[in-house]
């Protein structure tokens, strides 16, 4: 049994330790707005945050975060207030969405880390997110409004 | 897909047409159930396209996939324009497999070959148009007055000083005859075509409840992951399933027509299952198959004839009698397709029923191979189309390739499954863009004009063997040709020829973004590139003349050339290339402005130009360019698949690689204001990117790269 606190609610899971979290996630506490893209942190749609920071969920086994605090998208807000999620849905950013929770998820702990991103941090923390559709050029403009939507 | 009369042909011959089905709706969530009752309860349907609540809630159902192109915007907008609808009203849909939502003018349910907004121009705003006529005549007999004096208005119908919303008349529209022939608006009244307009997706996709085919889940759902052949071709000599067995959470193993599948309770028991399962394979013939053989093979194909794809003239002839000659060889790799989300398919049977949620674009293909599978009549089957997590035309298998797999899964294990495949199931699993060779000489006359072409193309037939082997005429499937053989550069010749030769392999193939034109955009406008640099004249210029009667070629290639800053000069160590493609029914022109970062090309700026006709949703336009571009970069600098002993080489992202954020070049997007017919859009942006890539690093370095993805020599 796994202890773990999703979206601030607090859960027993019977899964074996070495399993993915992304799984405990999906299949466990049927939370699907995290993705599974590529099962080797190469495309970043199954990230969430530890604790804050961004962690790629496909590939961090449940026994190393046994007792911690998780958030998914869904935990983000409850209806899409996010300043991430405002800019996003400002700039017409998704396109098919399925890379976008891992964005998002992202963005938001870029701008936790750095309040007002250059273009060159927006590269460095973004760049593990993979967008098949080429959402990019509207990523990199929505992280920059949701600083100003965060300062406002 | 392929050029609309051939398809239509196919269409018409093809006779997979499902019959007519029950109409029924799926509530894959609970998030969805309040708006999927409302759904259910509408008053008023007065076509199969679109339904009005008594609330005033319309909802519109889509006889097409979203899957990132925007048609869950663009198709509601037709109807509310000619519905005068209050279009924060409007929900969306995907429509279930039925006859209903066939393709205009098709016997075939499919979202493919950058159709959808053009083939629905007509029927959705007739849809709307229709449901406005009942409304209106439904308020007329309420106030009391002509349906004349009515007029509608942001979801109101208003007659003088009496005025009712849709919602109030819903009862009494849904008694009335619907009628025929229904007028539609001048394009002048148009109040919500060719305005940009926001995703109606969006919300969905932002919280995390949009439901991908990946995202089905209920009691009793198992999940599958399938052993395939790791040779195309291999067959399942034995296998040992005890350990697969011992993993905690693994119900069952079966053997299955593509292999052998570890059900289990969830996906990493299946997985950790399938990584115990020993299989000993039958490896066949493509074990001995080598990415430099068959290329090689292809090259020596190119040199002979085969069947011709277009013609004219004396080819030969004039090219020995030429001035100058220009031979190139130019060569282009298998790619994967790789969307964002793996292949899935969850299919439940019953008796008299099989249910299947996927991410699909071939809901009639799929329902007849389902039904083969079961045994059960097309009718039976109920398709759910899901969110698609990316298609590209992976989702479009004639074979209906992942779906048979997941009926014949469920059907082996008696119980309701979701078959997934891993990345690196994605990435080897085939069904890829063929390789292609093409071998090109052309003629020069003493001025430097063009005088005599002779092209030559070699790759894998997509149709061939494949249900729409009928639409291959005389040896020519079309989408492997397409691009080239129509090209106005060489149809405007009077001796050119064409020929295409098909070489048949194991390697299972499909259209991928642009299908034909992802690659002979790149051959044409490199070779185009070629001959102005050869003839000493600016490759604007020379595109110009060449294309002096084609005035939409012509149209966007000013454009871009104008927005690009082409022909002052770019900054130190930068250069640019331009290139030019029709596609789709639709025209762009791309310039690429590079330098070099490293000894690797980087791409500053990429600056588009597309003359769509009819520009529906001006911002789905723009974006639609935008991915099509960084599709197009993808492959121009990365995409490639490679044997070694029949084995692909790639298996995930880290070597199958894709544009990051990192690479992203700023995308400038201008659309050519036109009262054409519209033409398509998701596919239209990605053929000219690698050519006008290839020609900007020419520009820079003296280097013609003849070959994808592009290589930048020491």
């Amino acid at each position: 049994m796994v202890s773990l606190t999703i979206n601030g609610k607090t859960q027993q899971f019977d899964v074996p330790d070495d399993m993915p979290l992304l799984w405990l996630i999906r299949d466990f506490a049927h939370l699907t707005g995290t993705k599974f893209g590529c099962g080797m942190a190469q495309c970043g749609a199954c990230t969430v945050h530890l604790d804050g920071s961004p962690l790629r969920a496909c590939v961090t086994p449940v026994s190393a975060v046994a007792g911690k605090s998780i958030t998914t998208i869904e935990g983000l807000s409850a209806d899409a207030s996010h300043p991430v999620q405002q800019a996003w849905a400002e700039l017409d950013v998704v396109q098919c969405g399925y890379c976008q929770s891992g964005q998002i998820m992202s963005a938001v702990a870029l701008l936790k880390a750095k309040p007002d991103p250059s273009d060159a941090d927006i590269d460095a923390a973004m760049s593990g997110n993979i967008c098949r559709c080429g959402t990019y050029q509207r990523v990199r403009a929505a992280v920059h409004r949701a600083a100003e939507l965060s300062k406002a | 897909m392929t050029t609309d009369a051939s398809r239509r042909q196919f269409l018409k011959t093809s006779g997979l047409a499902a019959g007519s089905l029950v109409v029924s709706f799926f509530i894959p969530a609970a998030n969805r159930l309040a708006r999927a009752e409302a759904a259910a309860t509408a008053a008023f349907a007065p076509n199969a396209f679109l339904r009005i609540a008594a609330d005033g809630g319309i909802r519109i159902l889509l006889a097409h996939s979203e899957m990132g192109q925007g048609i869950w915007t663009a198709l509601p907008m037709l109807i509310a324009e000619e519905l005068d609808a209050d279009w924060s009203r409007i929900s969306v849909e995907h429509a279930p497999a039925a006859a209903d939502y066939h393709a205009v003018g098709m016997p075939m349910q499919f979202t493919g070959g950058s159709m959808s907004t053009w083939t629905e121009f007509e029927r959705y705003r007739k849809a709307g148009a229709t449901a406005r006529a009942l409304l209106v005549q439904a308020a007329a007999q309420k106030f009391g007055v002509k349906p004349a004096a009515c007029r509608t208005e942001n979801g109101r119908v208003i007659a003088g000083d009496k005025s009712a919303a849709y919602g109030e008349l819903v009862d009494a529209a849904a008694k009335l005859k619907p009628p025929k022939d229904v007028p539609l608006k001048d394009a002048k009244l148009w109040k919500l075509i060719g305005q940009p307009t926001k995703r109606l997706d969006t919300r969905e996709k932002i919280d995390g409840s949009a439901k991908f085919g990946m995202d089905v889940q209920f009691d009793g759902l198992l999940t599958a992951v399938v052993a395939r052949a790791p040779v195309f071709g291999a067959t399942v000599k034995s296998f040992d399933d005890s350990a697969a067995r011992q993993v905690a959470g693994v119900r069952d193993v079966k053997q299955v027509p593509s292999g052998v599948a570890v059900i289990a309770d969830h996906f990493w028991a299946a997985k950790l299952g399938r990584d115990a399962l020993r299989v000993e394979w039958d490896l066949g013939a493509f074990a001995g198959r080598n990415s430099d053989d068959i290329a090689a093979e292809f090259r020596k194909l190119a040199t002979g004839e085969g069947p011709v794809a277009s013609k004219a003239g004396d080819a030969a002839t004039a090219l020995a009698a030429a001035a100058k000659k220009i031979e190139a060889d130019y060569s282009l790799p298998y790619l994967a397709h790789a969307p964002m989300e793996p292949l899935n398919c969850s299919v439940k049977i019953e008796a008299d029923s099989c249910e299947i949620w996927t991410g699909t674009q071939f809901q009639t293909l799929d329902q007849a191979s389902a039904a083969r599978v079961t045994g059960l009549k097309p009718e039976q089957v109920k398709i759910h189309t899901m969110f698609l997590g990316g298609g590209f035309g992976r989702r479009a298998t004639p074979t209906s390739d992942f779906v048979v797999e997941a009926v014949e899964v469920a059907k082996a294990a008696g119980k309701p499954v979701k078959t997934v495949w891993t990345r690196e199931d994605d990435i080897r699993g085939g069904y890829y863009r063929p390789a292609f060779v093409h071998n090109a000489i052309i003629g020069l006359d003493a001025q430097g004009r063009l005088a005599a072409w002779q092209h030559r193309i070699v790759g894998q037939s997509i149709l061939g063997g494949s249900p729409f082997q009928m639409m291959i005429k005389d040896g020519i499937d079309t989408t492997s040709v397409e691009g080239v053989a129509d090209s106005p550069y060489i149809k405007d010749l009077p001796h050119h020829r064409v020929d295409l030769h098909s070489p048949a392999l194991p390697v299972p193939v499909l259209w991928l973004r642009s299908v034909g034109h992802s690659h002979t955009g790149f051959v044409m406008e490199s070779l185009i590139d070629e001959l102005a640099h050869a003839t000493g004249k600016d490759p604007l210029e020379f595109r110009r003349g060449l294309l002096a009667e084609h005035k939409r070629h012509l149209g966007v290639l000013n454009l871009a050339a104008e927005k690009s800053g082409w022909g002052t000069p770019p900054a130190q160590g930068r250069a640019r290339g331009i290139a030019v493609h029709e596609s789709f029914g639709s025209y762009a022109a791309q310039v690429a402005e590079i330098s070099l970062q490293n000894g690797a090309i980087r791409v500053h700026k990429v600056t588009c130009a597309i003359d769509c006709g009819i520009a529906v949703n001006p911002a789905g336009i723009a974006a639609q360019m935008e991915s099509g571009v960084v599709f197009g970069l993808s492959a121009a600098l990365f995409g490639q698949i490679n044997f070694k002993d029949g084995r692909v080489q790639e298996s995930n992202y880290h070597d199958y690689r894709v544009l990051r954020m990192n690479q992203m070049p700023q995308i400038e997007v201008h659309i050519v204001p036109s009262t054409d017919k519209p033409g398509g859009i998701g596919e239209v942006g990605v053929p000219p990117v690698a050519a006008a890539l290839g020609n900007a690093l020419f520009a820079l370095t003296g280097q013609r790269q003849r070959q994808l993805p592009l290589r930048v020599t020491a």
